[in-house]
């Protein structure tokens, strides 16, 4: 198989706290991760896709429209913004899983349906010390 | 089972155009990639297999090495992948075609079922992995 990974950046903040914990359980699953004004992240995102190679043009997505995709829907989302304030991050906590998860199933509807590409794997690179990947094809964190 | 992994950097020049296209298609398709540019490739290759049990190594790396030489460093390294190498007259170089291709030479020249995969870096933002099948 063949598969293209493209990588992208973006600074946005979170904070780690169960809307259904106390601030005592918050504090004692998240540590200082729940710190009720949140800290932040330049996130990189991993983002591979797969599927045939268009023989004529040689790619398997073009990376602009690729680019394109993730700035619309998932840059404007999420940059330089609190995690928590998104919708989905109401009811879920904006870990960097979740956030993979998110990314992966924000991507794949407009890539399935823009390009011959399908999306395979997301991976969030949140610090050099923390990576998560979410999908079939996500190298170990 | 292990899988060993040897990196390589190479650098070549390259444009990417279909030799049946007009300049205005060739500029839609393949947008700045149309003019002569270049890329500082980072080629990881990846070995699978059982250690050797009196050596211990799956295979020899400076065997591997001088198979990267012969078949990517001499052929591809500043090089112009257009003009210097017969891989491009009927498909654009873009990193899905030259990982392919590496791919293939590598197929041939390696011990057969040792390659497990390659990662072809076009820079830090993008990169092209193609996978053998499992054994």
């Amino acid at each position: 198989m063949i598969a293209l990974t493209r990588r992208y950046a973006f600074p946005a903040a979170h904070a780690l706290r169960h809307p259904a914990f106390s601030e005592e359980e918050n504090r004692r699953v998240y540590g200082k991760c729940a710190n009720p004004g949140g800290h932040g992240h330049d996130y990189g995102v991993e983002v591979t896709v797969t599927g045939p190679v268009n023989e004529r043009a040689g790619r398997l997505i073009d990376p602009a429209l690729l680019d394109e995709i993730f700035e619309e829907n998932i840059r404007s989302r999420f940059s330089h913004r609190l995690l928590n304030d998104d919708p989905i991050f109401r009811e879920r906590v904006p870990t960097a899983e979740n956030l993979a998860e998110v990314i992966y199933a924000g991507l794949a509807e407009p890539v399935a349906e823009r390009s011959t590409a399908r999306v395979v794997g997301v991976r969030v690179v949140e610090t050099h010390r923390n990576a998560f990947a979410y999908g079939d094809y996500g190298e170990p964190g | 089972m292990v899988r060993i992994t040897r990196t390589i950097d190479f650098s070549c020049s390259l444009s990417c155009r279909a030799p049946d296209l007009s300049e205005e298609e060739n500029r839609a398709l393949f947008g700045r990639s149309v003019a002569q540019h270049g890329h500082n490739y980072r080629l990881e290759v990846t070995l699978r297999g059982e250690p050797d049990p009196v050596t211990g190594m799956v295979l020899d790396l400076k065997d591997l090495q001088a198979v990267l030489d012969r078949e990517v460093m001499d052929r591809f390294d500043h090089r112009d992948l257009n003009a210097d190498t017969p891989y491009f007259e009927k498909q654009p170089p873009t990193p899905e075609n030259l990982a392919r291709v590496i791919e293939r030479l590598l197929l041939v020249a390696l011990p057969k079922g040792l390659l497990d995969r390659i990662r072809l870096r076009q820079d830090d933002r993008l990169w092209v992995d193609v996978i053998e099948p499992p054994a």
